[in-house]
């Protein structure tokens, strides 16, 4: 559903992802892993528009999608979460979830002004579509909570649920477990599973190798901005390169 | 999405039915021009928490719009036009012109947005300062008509010459204004205003385009604006450069961070209360901006949501007291 | 002919306040990321001080601008203190407010001292000239030389001693800075000393030539910002550059143009500037 051609992204100079060449099958989890500073998050950015790449496209069930701006791009159905937890921590719950579904409505500034017919069913819509993501993110009895009473587990939750809330077709995951203690990355990780199986197609990046090799069913492995090895859980397991990358990275580290 | 608490809206309703039988206690006609003065200001000070308190963007060319409406319908009704077509098309002007400079405004952020909107304020200023045919130069415009008379069949005409019948008028718009305030901001719609102010990449992330959510933001909160430099100049009778001035600019935004952004009484409070103050401490002279330029200081750095803002918080820590009590 | 000589000089003249009040202030914007929009009102005051010295206290002209640095110098310190420090962490809308309320202060203060109307140093210097044709008085030669003067102690300061290339390592890169256990607190009082210093020689410098009033804060306030924007935040080159070229774009357009309209090119400029490049000319991201 998702292409990848020949994209590249510099940064004064600075190389950060090489004619990199991918794709997104519908349906499947696709992990994106590599050691610190290979570029994930760039590849990211590049896919939703937060950057503009170098050179190279992006297509979305064929049609090119390269330099569209964030918003454009979450209305051809490609929804992100961010690193570091991204909310809107001044707001309730809802009111957090109810801006994730703005763009699916029709709910603008005169049909607001004037309450025009059909506004009504519009608000009920988004506030019901709003409710239903809370229940499925079991979230519901916190609808009206501010989100600093929340705990961290939760907050990564709706920080995936404020994407996930326009239905998109493709959901980007920047480490929604980062900073998580065990049984919370495997809650989560349960959570996205779920996801996928309601039938969104997910593409995850990871540090927490166990929990990506039981989830992804393919991997891509970036080091230095380009891809070394793609491939299931297992082959990517006894890539002699993957591991090369890996320890190298430690050893840096 | 939640109703308010019924003891909320029944203050609501007190203090509506003060406003309305506010004449009634005719107070002397100083004081009641003071009041009607605060209600216009109310009006261009919840236009301008639109933008700044809302949406985020701190807009300083709000007296330059305020004078868009005021030169407007000074010169329209001058020129025999009546009232009631200047002053919704004073504001529509004030609304375009918002429009015009907004975009390339609007490309820029945080403090360049203030330092922008800043300079187009002086620009406008020092326009008005100087175009003589059109502005009257520093001296402005004199003998401003009154509102044009409204007809009531068999009962003759509602005259606007009354300080009561000028109350009133300025009332209606202050209520019309608070209304629209409350549909647009209280809604899915205004929920993108916040999420700009409170988020900007995650709400380009979510779908929203902060672009165009801020320029009509700003738009909106500039026809606002015209609207209450319009109806200041018909109840005055008289229009100088002052009103587009940047201290005008100033004294809107002492006003909304005295009352509190972000909430809709916070402007009313601040509109009326500070005006009210200021006169009070009228024989301090000079002092008077030195006190308020202090209070402005103090109110940001431990009071960053304003005296409403304050008091919610306040109720706030009181109710979790009691749930903790129980 | 002379009358475009004569125009160029004023601009220079002109030129030089700018370039030491822009100056200024990209020191504390460049380090502090704070806009202190009030900088054009330390700058009035400082003139208002050298008057005070000179004709409250019967001192000399050179005594008073010593004192008068050593005043605002000290008041910028507090000023950095009580308003801006503890709004560091804050939205930046918050600081441009508090910074407002500070502009209100300075300029309610002066109102309180000394009136609103205009006032004027005694002029130390008032011998004329003609030069080319130019007409030319010592104390307008001492605008232009005093500025250059400064710019070069203050840049063999920023760039020979060890304190002033600490400030500029802290206006390029302040958690770079941190990080190298520079106290950037300390420096951050110490940058805004010298900036409200400066901002009081400029004013007194000029101060014999042009009446000062309390208003006239505002107006060069947002002048500077200007420059300092355009020129980019923490430029030093970059405010003095702007500074002469806005005295000398002024004085041109004054001249030719519009005497009235004078004021409105900075401004204008600048909303032109910005549509074509939001960040501004040497866009550094902002803070």
């Amino acid at each position: 559903m998702l292409a990848v051609k020949y994209l590249s992204k510099q940064f004064e100079g600075l190389v950060a992802v090489k004619e990199l060449n991918f794709d997104i099958q519908e349906g499947e989890i696709l992990a994106i892993i590599g050691p610190n500073g290979a570029g994930k998050s760039t590849v990211f950015n590049l896919l939703t528009g937060t950057l503009k790449p170098t050179a190279g496209k992006v297509f979305i069930h064929d049609e090119d999608i390269t330099g569209l701006k964030p918003y454009q791009i979450v209305k051809k159905g490609v929804a992100r979460t961010f690193q570091t937890t991204s909310l809107f921590d001044q707001l309730r719950v809802i009111d957090n979830m109810l801006i994730g579904c703005k763009w699916r409505t029709r709910l603008g500034f005169w049909n607001t002004l004037f309450h025009t017919p059909g506004w009504k069913s519009q608000h009920d819509q988004a506030v019901q579509s709003a409710l239903e993501t809370l229940d499925f993110l079991g979230l519901a009895d916190k609808a009206l909570a501010f989100i600093p009473t929340l705990s961290q587990e939760e907050q990564k939750r709706l920080a995936i649920g404020v994407a996930l809330v326009s239905k998109p077709k493709l959901l980007l995951l920047d480490e929604p477990t980062g900073g998580l203690i065990r049984e919370e990355t495997e809650r989560i990780a349960q959570f996205i599973k779920s996801v996928r199986e309601q039938g969104t197609t997910v593409c995850i990046i990871e540090h927490k190798m166990q929990m990506i090799m039981g989830m992804a069913d393919r991997i891509l492995v970036l080091n230095y901005g380009q891809k070394i090895a793609e491939g299931s859980p297992d082959d990517i397991k006894s890539n002699q390169a993957v591991i090369e990358a890996y320890l190298g990275g430690e050893a840096h580290a | 999405m939640i109703t308010k608490p019924i003891h909320t809206k029944l203050l609501y309703g007190f203090i509506l039915l003060a406003a309305l039988l506010l004449p009634l206690y005719a107070p002397d006609p100083y004081m009641f021009q003071v009041i009607i003065m605060s209600l216009i200001f109310a009006i261009a000070v919840l236009a301008m928490n639109l933008i700044i308190g809302f949406t985020g963007q701190a807009s300083l060319a709000h007296a330059a719009f305020f004078g868009f409406g005021a030169y407007g319908v000074a010169i329209m009704t001058k020129a025999g036009i009546s009232f009631w077509l200047a002053l919704p098309a004073a504001a529509s002007i004030s609304a375009l012109l918002g429009l015009v400079i907004g975009p390339p405004a609007l490309r820029t952020r945080g403090s360049y947005f203030a330092i922008v909107t800043l300079a187009f304020g002086v620009i406008v200023w020092i326009v008005a300062g100087n175009w003589v045919q059109v502005t009257g130069g520093h001296n402005g415009i004199f003998g401003i008509p009154r509102p044009t008379p409204i007809p009531i069949p068999f009962l003759g005409e509602i005259e606007f010459f009354e300080q009561t019948a000028q109350y009133y008028l300025v009332l209606a718009f202050l209520l019309l204004t608070l209304f629209i305030m409350h549909r647009l901001v209280y809604s899915v719609f205004g929920l993108t205003f916040m999420a700009i102010r409170n988020n900007e990449p995650l709400a380009d992330a979510v779908g929203i385009n902060t672009f165009t959510t801020k320029l009509i933001a700003f738009v909106t909160a500039n026809f606002f604006a015209g609207l209450a430099g319009g109806l200041y100049v018909a109840i005055i009778g008289a229009v100088s450069p002052s009103v587009a001035s940047h201290m005008l600019t100033f004294n809107f935004l002492i006003f909304l961070i005295l009352g509190g952004m972000a909430t809709l009484t916070g402007p009313v409070v601040g509109a009326f209360a500070i005006p009210i103050l200021m006169e009070w401490l009228q024989e301090l002279g000079h002092f008077r901006m030195l006190f308020f330029g202090v209070l402005l200081i103090v109110t940001i750095i431990y009071f960053p949501r304003g005296l409403v803002g304050g008091i919610r918080q306040l109720n706030q820590k009181i109710a979790d007291w009691r749930q903790t009590k129980s | 002919m002379e009358l475009f000589l004569q125009q160029v000089f004023n601009g220079i003249m002109f030129g030089s306040t700018y370039a030491i009040v822009a100056l200024g202030l990209t020191l504390v914007m460049g380090i502090l990321h704070i806009p202190n929009f009030a900088h054009g009102h330390l700058y009035m005051l400082g003139g208002y001080i050298t008057y005070f010295f000179i004709t409250s206290l019967g001192l000399g002209y050179w005594p008073s601008l010593l004192l008068s640095i050593i005043v605002l110098g000290i008041l910028g310190v507090i000023m950095e203190a009580i308003v801006y420090r503890p709004l560091h962490d804050q939205p930046h809308i918050n600081a441009f407010i508090a910074a407002v309320g500070a502009l209100l202060v300075l300029e309610a203060m002066a109102e309180v001292i000394w009136g609103p109307q205009g006032l004027r140093i005694p002029n130390p210097y008032p011998h004329t000239f003609q030069f080319l044709g130019i007409i030319m008085s010592v104390q307008r030669l001492l605008v232009i030389i005093g500025a250059v003067v400064l710019i070069v102690l203050l840049h063999l300061f920023l760039k020979k001693t060890l304190t002033g290339t600490t400030i500029e390592a802290v206006a390029q890169n302040r958690e770079g800075a941190m990080l190298n256990g520079i106290n950037v607190n300390r420096v951050s009082a110490l940058t805004f000393f010298i900036s409200s210093g400066t901002a009081a020689v400029a004013a007194s410098f000029i101060s014999p030539i042009f009446v000062i009033s309390p208003a006239m804060g505002a107006i060069i306030g947002m002048k500077a910002f200007i420059i300092v924007i355009l020129g980019g935040m923490g430029s030093i080159p970059g405010a003095i550059i702007g500074g002469y070229f806005l005295g000398l774009i002024e004085s041109l357009g004054g001249g030719y143009v519009s005497a009235a309209y004078k004021d409105v090119i900075a401004f204008g400029a600048l909303i032109v500037i910005f549509s074509f490049k939001p960040t501004g000319l040497f866009g550094k991201k902002e803070g």
